[in-house]
C-alpha cells in the first residue's frame, strides 16, 4: 500500500474513533439534567463531530480554500434565516 | 492510470481543473441542502421555543437507543465511504468497490433500524394524522406534542429519502468501480453528498432525541 494511502486511512479512523468519543458525551450529557444547557451542550458536541466530518471526511482541510468558502456561504445564508427569523418571532407579543 | 478514471471532458484544460470545477459545483449543491433543511430547523427551533413543555414531554416518547445506535452506524458508513474515496484516488477498485458495498449494506442497517422505529412509534400511537393517542399527553396541550411528531416525521422521512438516493448511487458506482469504469471524481463527489447526509443526521439525533 502506498504511504500517501495508508496515512490517509489511519487519519480516517482516528477522526471515526473521536466521533464515537464525542457520540459517547452527546449521548451522557442527554442523559443528564443540565437545565437551559442541554440544548447549547447537544449542539455544540454535534457541530463539533459536523466539523470533522467537514475537514477530514469532506476533504476541506487538503482542498483550496475556496471550497471552504462555499461550504461557509451555506451557513451564512442560514444565519441570516435564523437571524431575522428570531429577530422578527421574539418581538412579535 | 486507466481512461476512464483520468478522463477529461472537453471543456476542461486537465485533470485537476475538472477536479476542482466538481468540487466547487457539488459544494453549491450542498449549499442549497443547507438552506432546504435549514427551513425546517428554524421551524423546529421556533415551535420548541414556545411549546418546550409539550416538546420535552413528546421527545420522551422516542427510542433513544435507536437513535444513539443510528447515530454510530452513521459514523460508521461516514469511515468506509472516505476509505472508499482513498482508494478510488489511488485507483484500487477492487477495493474501493468493496468500501462502496459496505458503505452502502451500512446505510441499509440504518433505514432497517429506522424501519424498525417506525413500527414501534406506530405501536405508541404517535403517528399524526394517521394513529395519534391525544390521550398520551395530559399534562401539555396534545396538539402541541403532536406537532413536535409531525417535524419529527418529516424530519426523518426527508433524511430517509436523502440516505435511499445514496445507497442508490454508492451501489451504482460499485457497479461501474468493479468494471474499472468510476473515476476518482465520482467517488469523491459522491462521498461528500454522503457526508453531507451524515452531517443532518448528526443535528437531527440531538434536537429530535436528546430534547427529552
Amino acid at each position: 500500500m502506498e504511504r500517501s494511502l495508508r496515512r490517509d486511512i489511519t487519519t480516517y479512523v482516528i477522526v471515526a474513533v473521536v466521533l464515537g468519543v464525542l457520540l459517547t458525551a452527546s449521548i451522557v450529557t442527554g442523559m443528564m439534567d443540565l437545565g437551559h444547557w442541554n440544548p447549547v451542550v447537544a449542539l455544540g458536541i454535534a457541530s463539533a463531530k459536523a466539523l470533522l466530518v467537514a475537514v477530514f471526511f469532506m476533504h476541506l482541510r487538503e482542498r483550496p480554500g475556496i471550497l471552504s468558502i462555499f461550504a461557509i456561504a451555506g451557513l451564512f445564508w442560514l444565519a441570516i434565516l435564523f437571524t431575522l427569523s428570531w429577530v422578527d418571532f421574539s418581538t412579535r407579543y | 492510470m486507466s481512461d476512464v478514471a483520468r478522463h477529461v471532458a472537453e471543456h476542461f484544460d486537465d485533470f485537476p481543473q475538472q477536479h476542482h470545477a466538481a468540487g466547487l459545483g457539488m459544494w453549491m449543491f450542498l449549499g442549497t441542502e443547507v438552506l432546504f433543511f435549514g427551513g425546517l430547523f428554524l421551524g423546529y427551533s421556533l415551535y420548541r421555543h414556545d411549546f418546550e413543555d409539550a416538546f420535552r414531554a413528546a421527545g420522551e416518547h422516542l427510542y433513544m437507543w435507536i437513535g444513539a445506535t443510528n447515530t454510530g452506524v452513521l459514523l460508521a458508513s461516514s469511515l468506509t465511504m472516505a476509505i472508499a474515496v482513498a482508494l478510488g484516488h489511488h485507483e484500487r477498485w477492487r477495493a474501493c468497490r468493496w468500501f462502496l458495498i459496505a458503505t452502502a449494506a451500512i446505510g441499509v442497517c440504518f433505514l432497517g433500524l429506522k424501519a424498525y422505529e417506525y413500527y414501534l412509534d406506530w405501536s405508541d400511537q404517535i403517528v399524526p394524522v394517521l394513529h395519534f393517542k391525544a390521550e398520551h399527553f395530559t399534562k401539555v396541550d396534545p396538539a402541541h406534542a403532536r406537532l413536535f411528531f409531525v417535524f419529527y416525521f418529516v424530519f426523518t422521512l426527508i433524511h430517509a429519502l436523502h440516505l435511499l438516493i445514496g445507497i442508490g448511487v454508492v451501489l451504482s458506482l460499485a457497479w461501474f468501480a468493479g468494471r474499472g469504469k468510476a473515476s476518482p471524481n465520482q467517488v469523491e463527489m459522491t462521498g461528500l453528498y454522503w457526508h453531507f447526509v451524515d452531517i443532518v443526521w448528526l443535528y437531527l439525533f440531538p434536537l429530535l432525541y436528546l430534547v427529552a
